[in-house]
């Protein structure tokens, strides 16, 4: 699928209610199993609390409460992704995160109007790769430090 | 150059913070060469690094201030508090300029001004300080001189230098053949024989434009030596393609004679010049080889220990990576425990045992003594005690006392505080004092020392004391006490209503202290990094503020608890004791559950409902409580169990989660789980 050398970029697709979401693997730091997760009292919602992460304390959000999507027993597949952006390291907390695939910037169309759910907000883009459809999710939207505040 | 740069401003400061203090030292003992001396020293290695590092202002300051300390040295002007205001407005401008140095900046600054006031001071117009530009103008162009070298005032001092030191400075005058091909190869071997015979400090034309050829065959190389004249001659005559050499000796004749009318008859001075000796060779030294032999010059006077500079970035790595290790060393013990293993149960022993030992090297190398925190205090003091036409004298006891750097970085604001209040509102003014028979020069001292994991600072001063009185009346007025309960405080309690928030004793406002920010950010800073403030006074006598700092911030003493199914850590230092009580012994008071504890009621505080833990497991009969304290105010923690004591590090949640009510940080546990660390300060707010 890669063509030009320029402008590819590689996306961690993971999924989350029966959905495909991309995020470009420059984010990326890393692809952990589920492990303990000390709660955190007093923290907006989707914050799950932190884990050990080879010694750093990371604090982990759970993708689905931050989409407002009803919750899941985490299973065998669930994974968290640990993303780096600016000065923060979190995790997020995945259905299952399994593939990684190759596309070229350009083919990145704005978000189409998805039927008013508040996860609209948090999409930057899809991608239509055969015929798969990708969400692109906005980082920056999603660790946006105020939604901290206010729901916390 | 990065690597030089972050030199030159650690030494820089270093120098600067040596001026300040040996300047602070000279206003006590105007007479006193050595120190005059040393702060030559400093100024001198200064300007010499930065004139190195291409820093013009700071190297053109930094001289003018060395020909007014010069000046001092040789008796030609003497030692006033003006002048020294002009000093260390210079010393101000100079720290300024490094300062902007190490922020990245330019290291520019507009320092005509303050030059000029030097060269005034310099010239021995002292009086006419205050104006008359016209007066440092007409001496400015008094000193441009007007031969065929023109010498910079740089040089000058140089060449007046040398020659007290006894060498002598020649005009070499040197002319090529005019078949003469390679004239750029003559003039370097020229260079090179000259500098073997002493120092090279001008030449005509200049060196880029000999070096490019950009001349036409003859040229002049100013020449600091001892040798003498003809042996210098005779040298460079030896190399081909010379046609003459003139050497001219011209110490005694016009340089001084212009250096007269410039340094104001200072030379006359040069022979009663015995005092300095040593210096004058330090001098010398340090011309041929500025940068090796500062270290020694700068530490000379001090105890000589060898040591390296570490960026405290690489320590703090260090220390990241020993948490690490910690973390598994409780792993391995942990593991060697279930195992039961002889042979792995004694190595993981000494590993610990280790490990313990490298925890005290590495934290003791990120202690910094206080001093680099208290070394600013004396300046400050002194400008205040101007400023409030007070007279003070400023003790400071255990500057040498270590703290972590962490807390050093944090303590410097506070101190300020508290010292400017201590001076603003404690000492009283010359008048008062005399009137109520007290020394006219009132004291403040400054005490660090070290008690168990605590370091201790306490700021005394032999002022007012705190008036109970006014401090209640404010207090009353602000609605930070009731009547009722102001008539029932002690003192020691009246006082400690100065920390409250919204209180502030001065009268008017000035711009020492109580500019609206009043003590209780100090004791709020104090808090935050895990220490506390208190104060007693004696009217008529003094007050005295005492600060409680824990020796380090990184790694703490915590008692570990358990919650149902959630482990929290409750740090040692706010803990007073642990008990385990029956439900039936937990009192009713209001709405608030309480208990007896040693004939003082204190309130419970449910760990379980305030942090919401889910609830998994059935309570039992008995109930442990950690009894907690910040300064007068106490509370239990209702917990379901102890768990043990440990030294845990502490690790911050990172950029993300910032503000987290009551739980600053966690710890990583031996089993690699994550337990919450509780700050007790904020639950008894």
């Amino acid at each position: 699928m890669s063509e030009i050398v320029s402008k590819d970029i590689k996306l961690i697709i993971f999924q989350l209610n029966g959905k495909e979401y991309g995020i470009s693997v420059h984010y990326v730091h890393g692809i952990e199993k589920v492990q303990h997760i000390t709660r955190i009292p007093g923290t907006a919602p989707f914050v799950k609390g932190v884990i050990n992460l080879r010694g750093v304390v990371t604090p982990i959000i759970d993708l689905r409460k931050r989409f407002g999507i009803e919750e899941c027993e985490y299973t065998d597949v669930t994974r968290i992704i640990i993303v780096a952006l600016d000065d923060i390291e979190v995790g997020l907390v995945v259905d299952a995160a399994n593939d990684v695939i190759d596309i070229t910037e350009d083919i990145i169309e704005p978000s189409p109007d998805l039927v008013g759910v508040e996860e609209d907000e948090y999409v930057k883009g899809v991608v239509k790769v055969s015929n798969r459809l990708l969400i692109i999710i906005d980082l920056y939207k999603i660790l946006d430090r105020e939604k901290l505040k206010v729901e916390g | 150059m990065n690597q030089y740069l972050e030199v030159f401003i650690e030494e820089s400061k270093e120098h600067l913070q040596a001026c300040n203090d040996n300047l602070l030292e000279l206003e006590k003992s105007p007479d006193n060469m050595n120190i005059i001396n040393e702060i030559f020293r400093s100024a001198h290695t200064l300007k010499g690094m930065s004139a190195t590092m291409g820093y013009d202002d700071l190297a053109k300051l930094t001289h003018q201030m060395e020909n007014v300390l010069d000046a001092i040295r040789h008796h030609t002007i003497s030692v006033s508090p003006e002048l020294l205001d002009v000093v260390f407005q210079a010393v101000d401008d100079l720290e300024a300029m490094v300062n902007s140095i190490a922020e990245g900046g330019d290291g520019k600054r507009d320092v005509s001004s303050i030059v000029e006031k030097l060269k005034m001071i310099e010239a021995g117009n002292t009086e006419l300080l205050k104006s008359e530009k016209e007066v440092a103008a007409a001496i400015a162009t008094e000193l441009k001189p007007a031969v065929h070298i023109d010498y910079d005032e740089f040089e000058r001092t140089l060449i007046e230098e040398s020659h007290e030191q006894g060498f002598t400075t020649y005009e070499v005058y040197v002319a090529l053949r005019d078949d003469c091909l390679l004239k750029a190869a003559r003039v370097y071997m020229i260079f090179e024989i000259l500098e073997k015979q002493g120092e090279i400090i001008k030449s005509l034309p200049s060196v880029d434009q000999l070096e490019e050829e950009q001349f036409d065959k003859d040229f002049t190389i100013t020449l600091i030596s001892k040798e003498n004249s003809s042996d210098i001659e005779k040298k460079v005559q030896n190399v081909s393609e010379v046609e003459t050499v003139r050497v001219t000796d011209v110490s005694s004749s016009k340089v001084v004679s212009k250096l007269e009318v410039t340094m104001n008859d200072r030379n006359k001075h040069e022979t009663e010049e015995v005092s300095v000796p040593k210096m004058e060779n330090n001098e010398k030294d340090k011309s041929k080889q500025p940068e090796p032999d500062q270290n020694k010059t700068g530490t000379a006077g001090k105890a000589a220990s060898k040591t390296i500079r570490v960026n405290i970035e690489r320590l703090d790595i260090l220390l990241n990576l020993f948490e690490e290790l910690v973390i598994d060393r409780g792993r391995l013990e942990q593991i060697a425990s279930e195992l039961r293993n002889q042979e792995l149960q004694e190595t993981v022993d000494r590993i610990s045992r280790n490990t313990g030992d490298l925890q005290n090297i590495i934290l003791n190398m990120r202690m910094v003594p206080i001093e680099t925190v208290f070394n600013r205090f004396p300046r400050m003091v002194r400008q205040l005690a101007r400023d409030l036409d007070k007279k003070i004298n400023l003790e400071i006891i255990g500057a040498e006392t270590e703290l972590d750097r962490t807390v050093i970085d944090e303590i410097g604001d506070p101190l300020v505080h508290l010292i400017r209040n201590s001076i603003d509102h404690g000492i009283e003014t010359p008048a008062v004092r005399k009137a109520n028979g007290k020394n006219v020069d009132g004291t403040v001292t400054l005490k660090a020392y070290h008690s168990g994991n605590h370091v201790f600072i306490e700021i005394e001063d032999d002022g007012a004391g705190i008036n109970r009185d006014k401090v209640l009346q404010i207090a009353l007025k602000n609605g930070i006490v009731t009547e009722q309960v102001a008539a029932t405080l002690s003192n020691k309690q009246v006082y400690e209503l100065i920390f409250a928030s919204g209180f502030s004793t001065a009268e008017k406002i000035s711009d020492i202290s109580g500019r609206g920010v009043g003590l209780d950010v100090v004791k709020n800073t104090i808090e935050n990094l895990g220490g506390h403030v208190s104060v007693d006074s004696v009217p008529g006598k003094g007050s005295i503020f005492s600060i409680q700092l824990p020796l380090t911030l990184s790694i703490i003493s915590v008692m570990l608890v358990e919650i149902q199914m959630e482990k929290y850590a409750v740090p040692l230092s706010s803990i007073i004791e642990t008990a385990i009580i029956k439900k039936d012994e937990i009192l009713h008071a209001h709405n608030q559950k309480v208990i007896d504890f040693r004939g003082k009621i204190v309130p419970l505080l449910y760990l379980k409902d305030l942090f919401e833990v889910p609830v998994v497991k059935e309570e039992s009969e008995f109930v442990s409580i950690v009894i907690i304290r910040k300064g007068e105010k106490m509370a239990g923690l209702v917990v379901d169990s102890f768990i043990g004591q440990q030294e845990v590090v502490l690790k911050s949640f990172g950029n993300y989660l910032t503000n987290v009510f009551a739980i600053p940080g966690a710890t990583i546990l031996g089993d690699g789980q994550v337990a919450l660390i509780i700050d007790c300060n904020a639950l008894l707010k």
